[in-house]
């Protein structure tokens, strides 16, 4: 039992990561209909930006951990954003009309290059940070075993449920967020009656990659050491996590986040850390034969 | 307008000047973070960081200056009449006029080559061979039947540990065992394809994707079978009609040059494998030329351009897609027993997905459905990092190929989406020759 909310603390923790991920998929596919393959590289670049804000923050001397996580959270999220922009501006604007497979190829084009850039600029060694936030609860004691929190899983979770709050209110209450949803539903219709289409759609891109900057900060946080190959498994866990939702569906990418992160935790404790990444490779295969809709998605129609 | 009157045109100055700025903004705040801090590691796991500002102003500058250019280049062209094809185009339809010509004369190389160069030239031909045989296969799936398979590496893994493994267990001999990798690469796509090609094109991508990625988490992990991460040692080579190349006979048996009354020459072995590589591709190029033309290759094409028109008619989309499927993948088995052979050494290491990413982009580079392109691809992606090797080139290639790569994949689709030598001719039209000039 103990055991049990152990991994279901940690479950919970890695699914909020992925969940951040995944509302960068489902945003772009629903506004575009396609898979932005280059979004696990934006977390990724959201990493780096953060373990060196990280260490330019301390070797600047800022010491108070508060204020260096504000300050690393708001740098990282800026950063990456323009690198979200800029990915939609380059390589995926010009081909909107082009054949189907088109930005598809383009952003695994872009995937592969972000990733090598990385490597070329920071090296291909990982990156360790020390622990900035450290200690934690000790939840429950049953004798041989202890079930703790740490403070930095709750900073997690805290975090994503303000994220998650704030991002559900601009959807669904500001004017981008209608024009997010116009755009969704037929470009064409938003542009004649006054929507900047071009304009919205560059926007979901810069707040798909502030989130994935978000997740990247907290995994750095959470492992503390990093690589410029860990965007490509979190890509496909984290699309897995949209599929699974209901791509296009923002409460989906949440639900779908967290039921990933919980499955590999609860794998990689019960049954063998070998093979977790195969059970969520699995669970993408079965969610895609049997319930393409995902658990919250709408029946897609295919129109000539 | 009149194409003669490109010097009177007006240069807007400041709008080229507007967006120069703005560029090089864009380029300065990307390149703040992570061109202009360094992680050096520092003692025993921890890290500092250490400052490039230069990098980044050197960089915003030339991004800037170059966006100058561009701009004033942009405003001074003669725009290209659309009557008149470019450069590429042109050399496209040359191409596929003359492809007869151009066949012979490529095979006629090909053949002579080895005979006139050192074992390095052999040993690269040969690697450029396996990419052109793997890069005709993925064609037939993602060019003919348009079907984007990112995992086709998958189908060059079971080719390559089907082989050894027979050689390992049962003792097969290389002609022995590669009909059978072929068999059981195409087994493995029809079982792999059959419940994922109802799905639409780009999620059919991930999910290929994901298969592939299991295959290799297999390999690692069942170290009984497969060896896990350390592969399989001592895969034999292939013999020339039951006669092996060594210097010293196995007991009982003639060597390749004790037979010929030659000396012994280490080449040998690797002109042979050359030769069995060359003749696997033109079978493949040939075997894939003559399905375009039989109904099934029509239906892939068909289906490619409009899956919904193709229902309507009455195909059965699944088969068809089935048959290209299980066509690629055995045709990326074939390949993959070849370079079990010829590597002796197999890991999960060599099929990870950067090489379905290098496949794909040998694939897309050429042109989708060029069988051409494919070779000209090949000797591009698998040259490159070969020519570290000439000695007047201090500059290293090989560590900037993906990062050219990945920047090739995306400017091909933005301004040459049909590949760089193709210029799409229908396998197939109603009226009229293939003459080119319409």
């Amino acid at each position: 039992m103990a055991y049990f909310l152990q991994q279901l603390i940690n479950g919970l923790t890695l699914g909020a990561i992925y969940g951040l991920i995944a509302i960068g998929y489902t945003m772009v596919y629903g506004i575009i209909g396609m898979i932005n393959f280059a979004h696990g590289e934006i977390y990724m670049i959201g990493a780096f930006i953060s373990v060196i804000s990280f260490l330019a923050l301390s070797a600047a001397g800022v010491t108070y951990v508060p204020l260096a996580l504000l300050v690393v959270l708001i740098v990282t999220m800026t950063f990456t954003a323009a690198y979200g922009w800029t990915i939609e501006r380059i390589a995926y604007r010009p081909l909107r009309h082009s054949f189907r497979l088109a930005p598809l190829i383009s952003a695994i084009g872009m995937s592969i290059f972000l990733q090598n850039l990385v490597q070329l600029l920071q090296g291909a060694r990982v990156k360790p940070l020390q622990p900035i936030v450290s200690g934690g609860f000790v939840l429950l004691d049953s004798g041989d075993f202890e079930v703790q929190i740490s403070y930095l899983q709750i900073f997690i979770i805290l975090l994503t449920v303000a994220l998650m709050a704030g991002f559900t209110t601009m959807i669904n209450r500001t004017s981008l967020g209608r024009a997010q949803r116009a755009c969704e539903q037929d470009g064409t219709m938003a542009a004649l009656l006054g929507v900047n289409v071009d304009r919205t759609i560059s926007l979901t891109f810069v707040m798909g990659a502030a989130l994935a900057a978000v997740a990247g900060m907290m995994v750095t946080l959470y492992y503390g050491v990093i690589d410029f190959y860990i965007g490509f498994l979190a890509g496909v866990k984290a699309f897995t996590a949209a599929v699974l939702g209901g791509i296009g569906s923002l409460p989906g990418a949440m639900l779908g986040g967290i039921l990933i992160g919980l499955i590999e935790a609860f794998w990689s404790g019960y049954f063998s850390v070998e093979y977790k990444d195969v059970s969520v490779f699995g669970i993408l295969v079965l969610v895609l034969i049997f319930r393409p809709t995902g658990l919250l998605g709408r029946p897609e129609v295919e129109k000539v | 307008m009149a194409t003669g009157a490109a010097e009177s045109r007006d240069v807007p100055f400041a709008t080229i000047l507007k967006n120069a700025v703005l560029t090089a903004l864009v380029a300065l705040i990307l390149a703040i973070p992570l061109v202009g801090f360094e992680t050096v590691a520092s003692g025993a796991g921890s890290l500092t960081v250490r400052t490039r500002f230069d990098w980044v102003a050197y960089g915003t500058l030339a991004v800037f200056f170059g966006r100058l250019a561009l701009g004033f280049w942009l405003a001074r062209r003669v725009p290209p009449s659309s009557t008149e094809p470019g450069f590429l185009t042109r050399a496209a339809v040359f191409g596929s006029l003359h492809a007869k010509e151009i066949a012979i004369v490529g095979i006629l190389f090909a053949v002579v080559l080895p005979f006139f160069s050192s074992s390095t030239v052999v040993y690269v031909a040969t690697s450029v061979l396996i990419y052109v045989m793997l890069g005709w296969g993925l064609n037939v799936v993602v060019g003919l039947a348009g079907l984007l398979d990112l995992g086709y590496v998958a189908f060059y893994a079971v080719g390559a540990y089907s082989f050894a493994l027979f050689a390992q267990w049962f003792d097969l001999s290389f002609w022995e065992a590669l009909p059978l990798g072929g068999i059981l690469a195409a087994v493995f796509g029809l079982a792999l394809g059959f419940p994922v090609l109802r799905l639409r094109g780009d999620y059919l991508a991930i999910v290929t994707l994901g298969f592939g990625e299991i295959i290799r988490i297999v390999l690692v992990n069942w170290g009984a079978v497969t060896g896990g991460p350390n592969g399989i040692l001592n895969i034999p080579g292939p013999t020339f009609f039951g006669l092996p190349f060594a210097r010293n006979a196995p007991s009982g048996q003639t060597t390749f040059h004790q037979f010929f009354g030659i000396d012994y020459a280490p080449i040998h072995a690797g002109i042979f494998l050359y030769f069995i590589i060359l003749a696997l591709a033109l079978l493949t190029n040939w075997f894939t030329l003559r399905l375009r033309k039989l109904p099934i290759g029509r239906a892939w094409e068909a289906l490619r351009e409009d899956e919904i028109a193709c229902r309507a008619l009455g195909l059965n989309p699944t088969n068809v897609k089935l048959s290209a499927f299980a066509i690629g993948a055995m045709l990326g088995g074939f390949a993959g027993a070849f370079f079990a052979t010829r590597a002796t050494f197999i890991s999960p290491e060599s099929f990870t997905f950067i090489e379905s990413a290098m496949i794909l982009m040998i694939v897309v580079l050429g042109g989708m459905g060029s069988q051409f392109g494919v070779v000209l691809a090949a000797i591009v992606v698998v040259t490159l990092p070969e020519l570290r090797k000439i000695p007047i080139l201090e500059w290293e290639p090989g560590q900037y190929r993906m990062l050219l790569f990945g920047m090739a994949m995306v400017g091909i689709m933005i301004w040459r989406p049909r590949g760089l030598l193709a210029h799409r001719e229908p396998s197939l039209r109603l009226f009229g020759r293939k003459d080119g000039a319409k």
